[in-house]
């Protein structure tokens, strides 16, 4: 199997991916490669199953064909007791953040850690206010994830995905319907935090812009398949005119501004005999 | 032809669900012993569902207890029999009333609110979110409700038939003039402890196993959407309601062919 080629660089390697939903394939025969330390964004238009990519490397979806093999362990081989303690090296963000909404702020942080750990109170405590104090939401531990704004709520996610201090963190659209303050807040701690603890991070996201500015590498998918990848320079200068549309938010382009129909839009609008007479006259 | 087809489709997809749904119960079942470590979120579900529940379970207990006084008294005073009355009241709610208008009270407020939260938090992405921080969330979310359900059940359908019976007391011997002796006496002797009340508990254990299985299994299994939970609330009380009336006829069958 080719996966099973090491590269110490390489945390994550896809190769092959194939993965459907009833009749519409997501991906078709994908390869990605995630490398260690490094924040790699895949981005691609709504839909493309981007938030499936990230259930399929957690081990949540299974592929129909093809391999994903984290730090040298085939996910979809493993026992459910090793894909848990896989899954212990891996953090998600959802894109809601998926707060426990019985838990206050700082019960969720503390939660994998109580799930998984059998530490003294007072150590919990101390780890959840380190994790609390990297969002800058210590002050916010009593809240509850009610009284959260989007924003909020994405960083407590975020100080509850690094509690267990992961060796990669999953971000799901991160940006998506955020205000520019608490964009440029996301941008920062995605950036620093992948510095500081030493993280891999993959970035699921449409948002070109702050993507681009923090991205290591860029895999772009449309349609099941990767069309582009590079760094974020090769991206912009690319010669591919899908990659330009997208990078560069055109609106026509190789993705037409129409939606593909049947009947061309005289005949839709006067019906078949009008479009004839404007026909004769016009020629 | 199409009607044929969707008879088909229609039997089939029914049976998956039933498959998954039996699947799905012995994830729970597996989940049970991992309890014992978090014991504190069965007490807290058992709270929930349990005692927020007593309120209800009393207040209509009382009532269907007070019209069974009404109604029995009527027709036993044609027969001069008005002094059975107690015998009457305390066999209808421990046998037959108490189990199933407490497993359809249950379903309608303790039921729907499970599933219409299970379901919430499928589609909040907080299951999912969990089994991505290794936390299974069948031991961690599901298995504790379904206990607690389990274990409340009997407790308030044994409530129910206390205060129904209070409730036949106060109108039958307060304000219809039964003889007090008469009332208890007569019940203490015609009710037997094994063919009523064991029977009765019988009941409410698989009425509190199939409310509580569908209520949570209909959150697990929905679609994780606004409308996919508000309809998944509905089947859960539907359900839960034509499985209850139905297994009561069979239970009360067999318990009676014991009898002769």
């Amino acid at each position: 199997m080719m996966a099973s080629r090491p590269d110490p660089e390489i945390l994550v390697s896809i190769r092959n991916l194939t993965f459907s939903r009833g009749e519409r394939k997501i991906f078709d025969d994908v390869d990605l490669d995630i490398r260690r330390g490094k924040i790699t964004a895949i981005m691609g238009p709504s839909g493309t199953g981007k938030t499936t990519l990230l259930k399929l490397i957690g081990g949540q979806l299974r592929p129909e064909r093809g391999v994903i093999v984290f730090d040298g362990k085939n996910v979809h081989a493993l026992g459910l007791r090793e894909l848990y303690a896989l899954r212990r090296r891996m953090g998600m963000l959802f894109q809601t953040g998926a707060l426990l909404t019985d838990l206050n702020v700082f019960e969720n942080v503390a939660f994998p850690i109580r799930e998984h750990t059998r530490l003294p109170e007072a150590m919990v405590r101390t780890l959840v206010l380190m994790k609390l104090q990297a969002v800058g939401l210590r002050g916010a531990r009593d809240l509850m994830p009610g009284q959260l704004s989007g924003g909020m709520a994405r960083r407590v996610a975020l100080a509850r995905a690094i509690a267990l201090d992961p060796t990669m963190i999953m971000y799901d659209e991160p940006f998506t319907g955020q205000d520019p303050i608490s964009l440029g807040v996301l941008v920062k701690l995605i950036r620093d935090l992948n510095r500081s603890l030493g993280l891999t991070s993959v970035l699921v996201s449409h948002d070109v812009h702050e993507t681009i500015s923090i991205a290591d590498y860029v895999y772009l998918i449309s349609e099941g398949k990767v069309v582009g990848q590079g760094t974020p320079e090769d991206m912009d200068h690319s010669a591919s005119g899908y990659v330009g549309q997208f990078i560069h938010g055109l609106a026509d382009g190789p993705v037409p501004f129409h939606y593909p129909t049947g009947v061309d839009y005289a005949t839709d609008l006067f019906g078949d005999a009008l479009a004839q007479a404007g026909k004769g006259t016009a020629s | 032809m199409s009607l044929l087809r969707n008879l088909g489709i229609w039997v089939l997809s029914g049976l998956q669900k039933l498959g998954r749904a039996n699947l799905f119960l012995f994830h729970v079942v597996a989940g049970f012993p991992g309890l014992l470590l978090r014991f504190r979120l069965l007490i807290a579900q058992m709270y929930a569902l349990g005692v927020l529940s007593i309120l209800l379970i009393g207040v209509s207990g009382l009532f269907v207890g007070m019209v069974l006084g009404l109604q029995g008294y009527n027709v036993l005073t044609d027969f001069d029999a008005e002094q059975t009355l107690g015998v009457l009241v305390a066999a209808s709610l421990v046998r037959e009333l108490g189990p199933v208008v407490t497993a359809l009270l249950f379903a309608g407020r303790a039921g729907s609110a499970l599933t219409a939260e299970i379901g919430l938090m499928k589609a909040t992405e907080q299951l999912s979110g969990m089994e991505m921080m290794a936390v299974d969330p069948f031991k961690r979310v599901v298995a504790p409700r379904f206990l607690a359900g389990l274990l409340s059940m009997p407790l308030l359908a044994a409530l129910f038939s206390m205060v129904g019976v209070m409730g036949g007391y106060f109108v039958g011997v307060g304000l219809l003039g039964v003889d007090e002796g008469a009332f208890w006496g007569q019940m203490e002797a015609k009710i037997d402890f094994e063919e009523d009340i064991v029977n009765g508990v019988i009941k409410s254990v698989v009425f509190g196993l199939i409310v509580t299985w569908i209520a949570v299994f209909e959150g697990y299994d929905a679609i994780p959407t606004a409308e996919g939970v508000s309809r998944a609330t509905t089947r859960s009380v539907v359900y839960s309601a034509f499985a209850v009336l139905g297994s009561d006829f069979v239970l009360t069958a067999l318990m009676l062919r014991g009898d002769s």
